[in-house]
Parts: structure tokens; C-alpha cells; sequence
């Protein structure tokens, strides 16, 4: 399977500086990976990077088998970097239409694009008289109008009002069926937890882990209520599946891959030992994070409510 | 070079529904009209005669007819129109970092270089639509003068009216891509439009006359100013004038030369321009 985005020692310095520090990033096709870090991590300068915007200071990086900027990649890559930037003199639909020329796209594709963010009616209306949120769409139209393979978006949720936050995450999971892959950047944890099926987490330039989500959130233990407690003990130590097994006030706790969570139970009942709940003891991203860069809870908060 | 003619479609999409471009070419027919035509005609019909530098009410409206299309079009390029071309210059590549639609653009498909010859191609266009515009205005003005004063309405030979055209259209043009190169280099429209008005209106005309009259040892420097070789220019094309030259109107260095600096500027602008945007980081 070739990586859609495939980054290697992705570094940028500014003087001394290295607002990006050796990043290794691998992108699938047709999944959503989550770019999660907090303002300044840098992950608006490595999707510039990727984008060919910036130049790196040193490592190499490929964008669906091209390199990053050239016309073959820019032709299958659509993106939204740091906000919309459109002419205010022009309406929505002029503005893709400027867009649509510069990449020898039909006329026809705009009107799609506007249908598919909902701005059919106001396409006609001047961009200055759009809402935050209807520039943002306008934004998601424009990466559309190519009809990529790859789509980079970079906090698409910035600004928005609670209901044009879950509009714009709902857009994003559309547009990643079909075999489209979605690069994202957020420093909104639960929003990646939400849509992404695999997040790189980013802290002052610094990768610290890729991942896919249910791997990092779902470290945690099968937790067992199951009685009585010794028996159900010693019948899971037996199973070569469970990697280890203790009881924590009252209720098994218990590591072993999701897959043998059936086996493990079926174990137990025919072991004659009552079952009362069985659940994995999932962390939300958020803890993942937070352990991973060693900020406080109250940042997290700070964090996800920006 | 489809990817430049893409661009460059585009590119004149944006400027037609561009208020500002508007206002700029009014503002050039404005004055052109009103320097050129309303005042020597209000003199004239007023009879003063000492009031254009002491010509006689019949060689200002000589001035005003048909026959001096090329010379009331183009002889205010040099100053006037030429710090306007600058302005237009400066927010057609300066704007594009104000409202960050430079990232949008560079995402696009064609190349950086592309963008860049798109956009001055059509800068081209538009610079030599404005100037058949000004054209068109002056010959209008001029024959209704000519019927209204029973004065000839002959026109100036097809020639004379292409190289005028021609003139022009570099002069306006060298000035645009200063004004481009500047909004690249600064990444703005603001500064580049500050410097650049200062530089043709003001600092040009003060090393001119310190050049002429205190300081022979800056004449070098003058003969490569680019607002003195546009004003070389358009003496060498014009002819002989039976008013005062306007402004800027100079024969400081002969056509020929004036020609070749005028589009090493053009030349060297858009060089500057493309090497500045494929150089430096869209931050």
C-alpha cells in the first residue's frame, strides 16, 4: 500500500529555531488523519511544507508519489490552509470561478462544489458579506473543486459556532468517502477523536506518536465484573490470549487484545462464573495527549475550548 | 504556456470586477481630459492669452485638436498616469499578500512562474486596453472641439497613432511592473504604493533638477531614472510641441536608448518578481 503523504526527517528552522523538528509522518490512502497539537506545535508549517509553501531546512517528503508543490501533486491536492483567504470584491462563486481557470477545471464543477458545502443560494453574494462559517465552507469548496485524492485541511473548525463545527465535521467524513484521504490539523482534541481514523500528535515541532485513534485511546484494560472474583482470576491466567490479569476493588482488570474479548467471557461462563458487565476501559484522546506532552488538565480545557 | 494563458484569463476576470482598477482608469481619462482638453479649452474660450506660459489663444486650441491626439494622450504617461500604473501594479501583486490569497493561488496547479508571467501578461492587457481607452477618449474630445471651432479634424497618420500606442502602453507598463516588483519584494500593497508614489512624483523630479542645474555629476544617474526615460520617450514620438511640454515630458536621453532602459526595466521587474516569489517561503 504507498503512502498517500510519506514525511522523513521533516525539519524547518528559522535561525536557530526549528519550528519543525525531524517530523516522520505516514499518511493511507482514503483514511483521516488527525494532525493534533496545540497553537505553535508547528503543524501549520509542516502542511505548508507539504503544500510546497515553505521550503524544509532539511528531510524529504512526498505527496501522493510527488514531490510536495510540483504541478502533479498541487493537481491531485486540495487545501485549505490557516483560514480561507478568498477577493473580497468578488462573490463566492467568482472566487471559485478565478480558482476553477487557474486549474483547468469545468465551469460545471463549481456548482457542485457550492451544493456540496450548502452555499448554493449565497454563491452570488459578495465573500465580504459571508459569515465565518460560510468562509470556511467557501474554503472546503475550493479544495473540492480539483476533485483530489488528497484533501488538507488545516483547523477547518477555527472560529466556528458549535452547530458550523459539527457541519464541518460531518463535511469532512463525506468527503473522506470514496477513497478520498483527509489530512486534518486541529488542536481540538475530542473534534479528532470524533473523524479521524489515525492521528500524528505534535508537540513544539516534535512528533510524538502516530497512531491509529483506537490504538492510542484504547490501551486501556477489559474491566470484569464477574463472581466470584478468584475463580474468574485463575481461569483468565490460564488463557494464553490474556497478557495479565489482577482484581482492583472488586472488578478484574484485565489485558488482552480487543479480538479475545469474546473468547475471554464465553471462558468465564462456562466456568460457571457470573458476568455481570464487561467493558474496555477507553482513555479519551484528550488523557493520551496530555500524558504525551505533560500538560496540566486545565491546559487540556484551556485547549479545547479556544 | 496553457497554464500562463489560464492563468492570465483568470487573472483579467479578477481585474474587470476589480472596483479599484476602475477608479484607476477613470482617474486617468479624468485627468487626461481635464489637463489636456477642459483647461486649454477653458483658456482659449476665456481669451487669456498669457494664460498657458504666454501661447496665443490659437496655439492653445491648436493644442486641443486631433492633430495632437498622440501628444495630449500620452505626454501625462510619464507622471500622472505612470504613478497610477504603479498603484495598479502594486495592489494587483501586493494585494495577493494582504488578503493571503497568494497560499490559495500557489496551491493551485501551475507552477510559481506561471502564476507570475499569468498575472503580468495580463497586467499587459489591461494596461494596453486602458491605453486605447485614453485613445479613444482623446480623439472624441479632440473632434468635438475641431467640429465646434470649425478647426481640421484630420487625425494623425496611422504611423504616428501606433507608435503613440506603443509608447504608452511600455511606458505604463514599466511603471506597473515597478510597482509589481515592489508588492512581490514587500508582500503588500501599502508600502509599495507609499514608495512608489513618493519616488515619481517627488524624489525623480529632485535628482532631475539637481542634475540640471547644481549637481552635472548626478546626470548618469538621471539618464537611467526610469520616469526620465519614459519622458524621453515620449518626446521622441510627439512631435514638436507648440505649447509647453507636460510634466515629465523631457529630451534628456534620445529614443532609442530610452526604449532599451524602459523595457530592461520591464524585463528586469518581472526577473526580480519571479526569482523573490519561487525563493521565499508563503508564511
Amino acid at each position: 500500500m504507498n503512502a498517500v503523504v510519506e514525511a522523513e526527517g521533516l525539519t524547518k528552522r528559522y535561525g536557530d529555531h526549528a519550528v519543525v523538528d525531524s517530523i516522520s509522518l505516514t499518511v493511507h490512502p482514503g483514511e483521516v488523519y488527525g494532525f493534533l497539537g496545540p497553537n505553535g506545535a508547528g503543524k501549520t508549517t509542516t502542511l505548508r511544507m507539504l503544500l510546497g509553501l515553505i521550503s524544509p531546512s532539511g528531510g524529504t517528503a512526498t505527496v501522493l508519489g510527488e514531490r510536495p508543490g510540483s504541478a502533479a501533486a498541487l493537481g491531485r491536492t486540495g487545501s485549505l490552509i490557516e483560514g480561507p483567504s478568498f477577493y473580497p470584491y468578488l462573490s463566492g462563486r467568482d472566487n471559485l470561478r478565478v480558482l476553477a481557470t487557474y486549474a483547468n477545471v469545468r465551469g460545471s464543477r463549481i456548482d457542485e462544489v457550492l451544493e456540496l458545502v450548502a452555499l448554493s443560494a449565497r454563491g452570488r453574494d459578495k465573500f465580504t458579506t459571508y459569515s465565518l462559517g460560510m468562509k470556511q465552507r467557501l474554503g472546503v469548496a475550493a479544495a473540492l473543486l480539483q476533485d483530489p485524492e488528497l484533501v488538507i485541511l488545516d483547523e477547518p473548525t477555527n472560529g466556528l459556532d458549535p452547530a458550523g463545527m459539527r457541519d464541518m465535521r460531518r463535511l469532512v467524513r463525506e468527503m473522506a468517502t470514496g477513497g478520498r484521504t483527509v489530512v486534518l490539523s486541529s488542536h481540538l482534541m475530542s473534534e479528532v477523536q470524533q473523524i479521524c481514523d489515525r492521528v500524528g500528535v505534535i508537540d513544539r515541532g516534535r512528533m510524538l506518536t502516530e497512531s491509529a485513534v483506537q490504538d492510542l485511546r484504547g490501551g486501556g484494560e477489559l474491566i470484569i465484573s464477574a463472581t466470584p472474583a478468584d475463580t474468574a482470576r485463575d481461569r483468565l491466567t490460564a488463557m494464553p490470549e490474556v497478557e495479565h490479569v489482577r482484581v482492583e476493588e472488586g472488578v478484574l482488570r484485565v489485558r488482552a487484545d480487543d479480538r479475545h474479548t469474546a473468547d475471554i467471557t464465553r471462558v468465564l461462563v462456562t466456568a460457571g462464573v457470573a458476568v455481570s458487565e464487561v467493558r474496555r476501559d477507553t482513555r479519551q484522546l484528550e488523557d493520551v495527549f496530555f500524558e504525551m506532552t505533560g500538560q496540566s488538565i486545565n491546559t487540556a480545557k484551556e485547549l479545547d475550548h479556544v | 504556456m496553457s497554464e500562463i494563458f489560464r492563468v492570465t484569463r483568470a487573472e483579467l476576470f479578477k481585474l474587470v470586477r476589480r472596483p479599484a482598477a476602475w477608479v484607476l482608469l477613470a482617474t486617468a481619462v479624468l485627468l487626461s481630459q481635464v489637463f489636456a482638453y477642459l483647461i486649454p479649452y477653458l483658456g482659449y474660450r476665456g481669451g487669456g492669452s498669457d494664460m498657458l506660459d504666454g501661447s496665443s489663444p490659437e496655439e492653445i486650441l491648436a493644442s486641443t485638436l486631433p492633430a495632437q491626439l498622440v501628444t495630449n494622450t500620452i505626454g501625462g504617461f510619464p507622471v500622472f498616469a505612470g504613478a497610477l500604473a504603479l498603484v495598479l501594479g502594486a495592489l494587483m501583486f501586493g494585494g495577493e499578500y494582504g488578503w493571503g490569497t497568494i497560499k490559495t493561488l500557489f496551491t493551485q496547479r501551475p507552477g510559481r512562474v506561471s502564476v507570475l508571467a499569468g498575472q503580468v501578461a495580463a497586467l499587459a492587457v489591461v494596461l494596453a486596453s486602458s491605453v486605447a481607452i485614453m485613445f479613444g477618449f482623446g480623439a472624441i474630445t479632440s473632434t468635438a472641439i475641431a467640429v465646434g471651432e470649425n478647426e481640421p479634424t484630420a487625425w494623425p497618420g496611422v504611423l504616428d497613432l501606433l507608435q503613440g500606442f506603443a509608447a504608452g502602453w511600455l511606458i505604463l507598463l514599466m511603471w506597473a511592473c515597478l510597482g509589481a516588483v515592489l508588492g512581490v519584494v514587500l508582500r503588500g500593497a501599502a508600502l509599495p504604493i507609499g514608495l512608489g508614489v513618493v519616488w515619481v512624483l517627488g524624489i525623480e523630479n529632485l535628482i532631475s533638477a539637481m542634475a540640471g542645474s547644481m549637481l552635472s555629476a548626478l546626470e548618469p544617474l538621471r539618464d537611467v531614472l526610469p520616469g526620465v526615460n519614459a519622458g524621453s520617450l515620449v518626446s521622441a514620438v510627439i512631435p514638436p510641441g507648440m505649447v509647453e511640454a507636460p510634466p515629465g515630458v523631457s529630451t534628456s536621453v534620445d529614443g532609442g536608448r530610452a526604449l532599451i532602459t524602459l523595457t530592461a526595466y520591464v524585463l528586469v521587474c518581472v526577473a526580480v518578481a519571479i526569482w523573490s516569489s519561487r525563493r521565499r517561503d508563503v508564511v
